[in-house]
């Protein structure tokens, strides 16, 4: 965008209006925002390609479990370290092998679908002038869209780890959970540190939303968008696994989804997840704002 | 910015006293390639007038119609909209403003209902308790009802446009913004079309109607503005339009050869003669004093007539001939 244009428009980026300015002839901004957010989501779960990605985060799962249960060696277990090693012991932990394996393809794609095509989507078919000139609000628009790539990303995380919970119980014993440290905590602990972990992985499915949020705004082809989030993604798995990138590891996007095995020991070792969640909120907030300012600022042609 | 009150101080306004609805100045987009889309337009809409925006395909009528309504960014330049500088006012204009914009646009999967009911969520200012009466009452002025749980894929490129218009009938307006609203629909559809905007005109509405056939608007404009290449080459009411053609004189006659004769005699420019009849531009001069000099010199007429300027003509001859967009 050259000076010019930025400089014709100075103020407020695109007539954003301070909210409440007309607070009393309108409906309240919460409630009105929160209609909004209603219409998108229903337009995110109601869309048969987005329901054919939460089918498969139900069915791969079944799948999974279904495996596992056929290769496990029953009778075995005690005290060791990996998830799939204590599965024979105990069902919740189909969740953690579940959630584990999901993050490395599935999850990122549901979640780079729904938010690669945010705002791509709208240019594509057209509707974006048209809730634009509404007016929908800009920055108000942007922020319903993220809003409900995050709902999306906590509903993707609640489906694999719930359908894998119910399976891990009815196929596999359920007692109190022994963690990967060793000691043991009651079965409601281990519940409640399995939702911590599905909490987790929600938070980092969220920072991937808002990569993808940001690549919407760029381009009016939801496709290209999409694309650049799995390259993406899948580019910092790798580099996260070569050693010689070791020193730019801990910023990568990808670098700490599967911290929150942390959350599985006693006590919780923190600075990990702190530092997951941490970059998880640095990667929301950098492309969040990557993605406002183009929004707010471009011109919409399409 | 004061340079719009100078202009709206100087237009013809139809409702006396208020702002125009419509007032830009300088208004100017170069798009990054270099392309000079709009250059220093200065558009007038009165308040209370059907505008007929007119100009060949990729003349600017669109790249303004966006800039009107904050879609696109102008490079130079400002304007107002029912008295209110935007973009800074959008979000206290545009609820006010319907529009329909380079063709309808919704989502395909949805029903024409489900899509009207998607756009009014996304207006803060929309009552949710008004929202099915208000989609209903749109839908029954543009005679959708009975097709408004038929999926918009599988709607007719004349519902599609109907329903674009429907959208932006969803709350009162004062300002009506309409982008080629004819564009690709059969005879039938123009005119269906055509009578919903004169309906929405005898409301008191402004309506910004653009189109690339003067034809299509002709009929219902009280003004036109004519771009070509991105500036407005005329502005006015379309009496004013047609004031500005060349009154022309007819002879039917069978003596062809002697009364184009005796025209130049009379002094009269572009003379023009085809099978049983001559014409010219009438100028100055009085058609009963050219019919008595005929009648004298024994050329017989068997009918003169002064049509009504030609405003297709006069179209042509601002905008260019055919595909002519000047790059």
């Amino acid at each position: 965008m050259s000076t010019a244009e930025i400089t014709a428009a100075p103020a407020g980026r695109h007539g954003e209006q301070p909210a409440g300015a007309r607070a009393a002839a309108r409906p309240g901004a919460l409630r009105s925002w929160l209609r909004l957010l209603g219409s998108e989501l229903r337009l995110i779960f109601r869309r048969v390609r987005n329901l054919a990605l939460l089918g498969v985060l139900v069915v791969l799962p079944l799948v999974l479990g279904i495996a596992l249960w056929v290769a496990t060696p029953r009778g075995g277990g005690g005290p060791e370290s990996s998830f799939i090693d204590q599965l024979a012991g105990n069902g919740i932990f189909l969740s953690l092998i579940a959630l584990t394996i999901m993050l490395t393809l599935v999850l990122p794609l549901a979640v780079a679908v729904v938010s690669g095509d945010s705002i791509a989507g709208e240019a594509g078919y057209g509707t974006l002038r048209y809730l634009l000139t509404v007016p929908a609000g800009r920055t108000r628009l942007l922020s319903v869209k993220y809003a409900a790539i995050v709902v999306f990303a906590l509903v993707s995380c609640l489906l694999v780890a719930a359908v894998s919970l119910i399976l891990g119980v009815v196929l596999f014993p359920v007692g109190p959970v022994t963690l990967l440290s060793g000691n043991t905590v009651s079965l409601a602990d281990g519940l409640l540190r399995l939702l911590y972990v599905t909490l987790y992985v929600a938070a980092a499915m969220s920072a991937l939303g808002a990569i993808g949020l940001a690549a919407s705004t760029l381009t009016e082809h939801a496709i290209g968008a999409i694309a650049a989030i799995m390259v993406l993604a899948v580019a910092s798995e790798v580099a996260d696994n070569v050693p010689q990138f070791a020193v730019v590891q801990p910023y990568l996007p990808t670098h700490w989804w599967l911290s929150f095995d942390s959350l599985l020991r006693s006590p919780i070792a923190t600075g990990d997840l702190v530092h997951g969640l941490l970059s998880f909120a640095v990667y929301a907030v950098i492309f969040g704002s990557i993605a406002w300012a183009r929004f707010t600022s471009a011109d919409v042609t399409s | 910015m004061s340079a719009v009150g100078e202009v709206s101080a100087g237009a013809a306004t139809a409702v006396s006293g208020a702002a125009p609805a419509i007032a830009t100045t300088g208004l100017t987009k170069r798009f990054r390639g270099g392309q000079l889309a709009v250059d220093d337009l200065g558009l007038v809409v009165p308040r209370g007038a059907v505008y007929g925006f007119l100009g060949p395909n990729g003349s600017g009528k669109t790249t303004t119609i966006r800039m009107l309504l904050g879609l696109v960014h102008p490079t130079q330049g400002g304007h107002q909209l029912l008295g209110v500088p935007m973009p800074n006012g959008s979000a206290d204009v545009l609820p006010k403003v319907g529009s329909l914009v380079e063709g309808p646009a919704f989502y395909p999967q949805l029903s024409g209902r489900a899509n009207l009911a998607r756009i009014d969520a996304a207006d803060r200012t929309a009552d949710p308790f008004t929202a099915e009466e208000r989609i209903t009452a749109a839908l029954e002025r543009v005679g959708l009802i009975a097709a408004r749980k038929k999926h918009y894929r599988a709607y007719s490129l004349g519902m599609k446009q109907r329903l674009a218009i429907a959208a932006s009938l969803l709350q009162p307006r004062e300002l009506i913004i309409l982008d080629e609203p004819t564009n690709g629909l059969d005879p039938q559809g123009t005119r269906e079309v055509r009578g919903l905007i004169r309906e929405i005109a005898t409301g008191g509405v402004t309506v910004l109607v653009s189109s690339h056939l003067l034809a299509e608007v002709e009929q219902i404009c009280s003004h036109v503005g004519v771009m070509r290449t991105g500036r407005l080459v005329f502005q006015g009411t379309l009496e004013e339009l047609r004031a500005r053609g060349v009154a022309r004189i007819e002879v039917r006659t069978t003596e062809v050869e002697r009364a184009a004769e005796m025209f130049g005699k009379l002094g009269l420019a572009d003379v023009r003669t085809s099978a049983g009849e001559v014409s010219a531009q009438l100028a100055d001069q009085a058609p009963e004093r050219i019919c008595r000099e005929l009648v004298y010199a024994d050329i017989p007429v068997a009918g003169l007539s002064t049509p009504n300027p030609n405003l297709e003509d006069l179209f042509v001859g601002l905008t260019g001939e055919g595909f002519d967009v000047d790059g």
